[in-house]
């Protein structure tokens, strides 16, 4: 039941006192006529609603969550207890710097210790979330190409693999996409990617995952970021999956020129549902002085202080959203960074790696692996195309079949250059009794798709829902309650 | 060193064996020795979880909390009723990703439904999306999405807040579209510069209500101006609280509401996360940018909620989506829904009431103590302009824990109040001011 179906009129929450001044009104022709229809709610009420909700939904608190390319690791109580101190959430943006030198520090430490992991010179923690962070770094390479006068440097290369944020963000830059298509290993044509760079001063740069969405790191990774450059390119990393290779390998030293991390995904902060995220970009010498927002730099030299200041970047590309970025965000990334530390966090990718490689080989009889890999990094891809073609059981069903086991489903579909993908990610933070469990349920749901298909095509039967009408709710949109 | 890893040390190697590997590093083998990482991070070592509570605890400790704050411009600091940390403690809503398997995502669906709802209910909009960054972005995806092949231009008012302005830009450098500043007059957008301005290739006219000085703006007449031109879309960037009293946006005949809901239930935490909201009228729910949740059935007929009108979005239409966003600011949603909820009707009435009451109130405190309030029509914020230096006015005010309002130039400052501000600390910044 909706909130709205709960409400009570002359029910309410005490929040506030009787106004103390004076109660004065805007004039009559300002004020609005509409009525207002929130909800009436006492607090018990507010309270059993929510909670109702929580039970109708599942967090990483719930159960196994090998989201691919999610990376939808445990996320710390400590972050969370440090990201609620008032010296945190009560201090105002535009507050004298000299009042806010711990939130300050937060964004210095965090983004020093980001440049250390990636092998960058600078960091913003402005871009709100991944996808932000990706048009921040577009932005810098047109910001870049500008300045050296190469106003005909419109085209980004994308290969097909790439998350759909990649073209998108890279419309929003105004950019013509060019995509290349992957070799049968699953990794950049090295070709192709020759045959567009060849004698074209359009390019712009290429966006590029490493390890990629099947799981692969490309190790040809260095000759591919000399390509783009030899043709006068820039090369983006997309930092979805820099969990599988903090301290092992970082994108500074790959030949990238900058990079946006998800600190929502590596560092631990939780996805709340679908935000808030922050994709803070990193970005080597060269394109600093472009940096949106400020930088947090050490107050003057001559003034003796130890205090910090902000300063602007001398030919800034501007404001990517108001402020900082989600301050808090950070807060909690720098508990989890400082918790971890330098043994920490290489230890964290090593076991996220060797976890995704335990229940790949685990799961190798029963489920094709797309591309076949001997070794993935910290996810892998089944592909169900057999299953589908054998038993009519396809991905989206295996994926159904695991919500009736509290499992939530690896991400379905995606890479796109797989047909039935099923992408499993299972993170550093799942215990092997964890894996064996979940291992175990696969291999079971494999038995039934042989067996039993149609009570797979029924799942799933113990959620608060059976499958949706999607194509109803997009042909006949609903998109709020009528009172 | 702290960690998140479960597995023991003999775990590991047996799970290692298990699937024919002698050791960890054999798994990174692969990585060519030219791109691999040589050393150690130079990161300091790692910390148990008392450790690092004692040293992110004595960097918010570096921070000066104001007790009193009459600083908004961006940020406002409203009472935030219990119940909103509570909910959004919850580790089930905090933990889970964005709603795509549906069947096990009912409750996150429907609290985005319910905040949609809300959104509508404020704005007077037929649809709203599920929220994106903050407020500039709203405005900046906005004005994006009213361009058209022959209308490539937005006009926006000087009279917003500067930072918007400054987004607003950045995506225009990004898509190419043109940007023209109408002028202000008076703290107020300059109609006749905008009547001057308009034309057929005018995308969007972009309008702050109440303004950056906290103006009323003539909505109705700019909306009518705007809508003169053929296609031309008028957007309203509204602060949520004034919408408890304040006439809606779709009452001025906007096309599109946006606007920072960071007053709805969120800490002003050094500037994020916040939440911009964006809604719009019916016939063109299809340009929104972002998620949007829609009600519908499952297979037994049971009311159900999904992600709908995923036709625009990127991870199915790549670069012929209406906009990159992925993720949003889904928890943010969450605390709106929860404060509103909590509010009612008659609380949101409440809180908009006692801002423009209190500052209203200090307004002519002001005046009696010779300060120039510049300002005629305004709700809860407003300039003050004197002869005494700016920083005077802070310093005194800052020395008895009160933070002022944001510095305009050498001799104005603009000034906020919401109902957290008693009528005693009002007069207690106008006691110290009157001694300047």
């Amino acid at each position: 039941m909706l909130v709205f179906e709960k409400s009570r009129p002359g029910r309410g929450v005490s929040a506030l006192p009787e106004c103390d001044v004076e109660i004065l009104c805007p004039e009559d022709k300002d004020l609005r006529k509409t009525e207002l229809h929130l909800p009436e709610m006492a607090e018990v009420d507010l309270s059993r609603h929510y909670t109702e909700l929580a039970h109708k939904a599942h967090g990483v608190n719930d159960g196994f969550y090998p989201l691919g390319s999610c990376t939808m690791k445990y996320n710390p109580r400590v972050n969370e207890k440090i990201a609620a101190l008032p010296g945190f959430t009560d201090i105002h943006p535009l507050q004298p710097v000299r009042t806010a030198q711990g939130c300050m520090k937060v964004i210095k430490e965090t983004s020093d210790a980001l440049c250390q992991i990636t092998g960058m010179s600078d960091f913003t923690l402005q871009p709100a979330a991944g996808a932000h962070g990706e048009f921040t770094g577009l932005l810098l390479i047109k910001a870049y190409h500008l300045a050296n006068g190469d106003t005909q440097r419109t085209k980004i290369i994308v290969p097909d693999s790439a998350h759909g944020t990649n073209p998108a963000s890279a419309v929003m830059a105004g950019m013509e996409v060019i995509n290349v298509d992957s070799d049968d290993k699953g990794l950049v044509d090295l070709n192709k990617l020759r045959e567009v760079c060849e004698v074209n001063d359009e390019i712009a740069g290429l966006m590029l995952t490493n390890p990629n969405t099947a799981g692969l790191f490309d190790p040809n990774i260095k000759e591919i970021t000399d390509i783009i450059h030899q043709c006068g390119g820039q090369c983006y990393y997309d930092g979805a999956n820099l969990n599988a290779v903090m301290g092992w390998a970082r994108p500074g030293d790959m030949g990238f020129d900058c990079v946006h991390l998800n600190l929502h995904k590596t560092f631990s902060t939780p996805h709340g549902g679908g935000g808030p995220g922050s994709g803070p970009v990193g970005c080597k010498e060269h394109l600093a002085k472009f940096m949106p927002g400020v930088k947090v730099v050490d107050f003057d030299e001559h003034s003796n202080t130890n205090m910090l200041s902000f300063a602007k970047a001398e030919e800034s590309l501007g404001e990517m959203k108001n402020f900082y970025g989600n301050f808090l965000v950070a807060v909690k990334a720098l508990t989890y960074i400082k918790m971890l530390g330098k043994q920490g966090i290489p230890e964290a990718s090593k076991n996220a790696v060797l976890n995704a490689n335990y229940m790949m080989n685990k799961l190798k009889g029963a489920y094709d692996m797309a591309f076949d890999p001997k070794v993935c990094m910290h996810e892998f891809v089944m592909d169900l195309s057999r299953q589908a073609k054998e038993t009519g059981i396809t991905a989206m069903d295996i994926a159904k079949g695991l919500l009736d086991n509290n499992i939530h489903p690896p991400t379905m579909y995606f890479p796109l250059t797989v047909h039935e993908a099923l992408m499993a990610e299972p993170c550093e933070t799942e215990s092997k009794e964890t894996l064996d469990h979940a291992i175990d349920v696969f291999l079971q749901l494999n038995e039934l798709a042989y067996h039993d298909p149609e009570k797979l095509h029924q799942a799933p039967v113990t959620t608060p829902v059976t499958r949706l009408d999607e194509v109803g709710a997009a042909r006949h949109p609903i998109l709020k309650y009528e009172f | 060193m702290g960690t998140f890893v479960p597995n023991t040390k003999a775990q590991q190697e047996e799970m290692l064996r298990e699937i024919g590997f002698e050791k960890l590093d054999d798994l990174f083998a692969h990585i060519p020795e030219d791109v691999k990482f040589q050393g150690e991070l130079e990161l300091p070592d790692g910390m148990s979880e008392m450790e690092v509570t004692k040293a992110m605890k004595a960097l918010a400790d570096e921070n000066v909390i104001y007790d009193s704050i009459f600083r908004g411009a961006g940020a406002y600091k409203h009472y935030i009723p219990a119940i909103v940390g509570s909910v959004l403690a919850n580790e089930t809503l905090q933990t889970a990703y964005t709603p795509y398997q549906a069947e096990i995502s009912q409750g996150v669906l429907q609290s985005i439904f319910e905040y949609q709802t809300m959104i509508c209910d404020l704005t007077g909009m037929d649809v709203s999306n599920a929220s994106v960054y903050d407020g500039a972005t709203a405005a900046a995806e906005a004005v994006a999405m009213c361009r058209e092949r022959k209308q490539n231009k937005a006009l926006v008012s000087a009279a917003i807040q500067p930072s918007v302005m400054k987004v607003i830009e950045t995506y225009c450098f990004g898509n190419g579209m043109e940007l023209e500043v109408v002028a202000e007059k008076d703290g107020k957008t300059d109609i006749d510069d905008l009547k001057a301005k308009m034309s057929d290739d005018i995308a969007c006219v972009y309008i702050q209500h109440p303004n950056y000085y906290g103006n009323l703006e003539d909505a109705q007449a700019i909306g009518e101006i705007a809508h003169s031109a053929k296609k031309c879309k008028f957007i309203m960037g509204v602060n949520p609280i004034t919408l408890g009293v304040l006439k809606t946006p779709r009452e001025y005949g906007a096309d599109f509401a946006v606007g920072e809901a960071q007053p709805l239930g969120l800490p002003i935490a050094f500037g994020g996360p916040y939440i911009g909201f964006m809604a719009s009228i019916n016939s063109m729910k299809r340009k929104l940018p972002g998620r949007i949740v829609g009600q519908t059935t499952d297979h037994n007929g049971k009311t159900g909620y999904v992600l709908t009108l995923q036709a625009r979005e990127q991870h199915i239409r790549r670069e012929k989506a209406s906009s990159n966003i992925c993720s949003n600011q889904a928890l943010c949603a969450l605390a709106v829904g929860v404060y509103l909820s909590a509010m009612g009707n008659e609380g949101i009435r409440n809180v908009a009431t006692q801002c423009y009451s209190k500052a209203h109130y200090m307004a002519k405190r002001f005046e009696e103590i010779g300060f120039n309030v510049e300002n005629k029509d305004f709700f809860h914020e407003f300039v003050t302009s004197s002869d005494v230096d700016i920083h005077i006015v802070l310093k005194k005010l800052s020395d008895a824990g009160i933070l002022g309002g944001q510095p305009l130039d050498t001799h104005r400052i603009l000034w906020c109040c919401t109902e957290m501000n008693t009528k005693e600390d009002i007069d207690k910044v106008i006691e110290i001011l009157k001694e300047v």
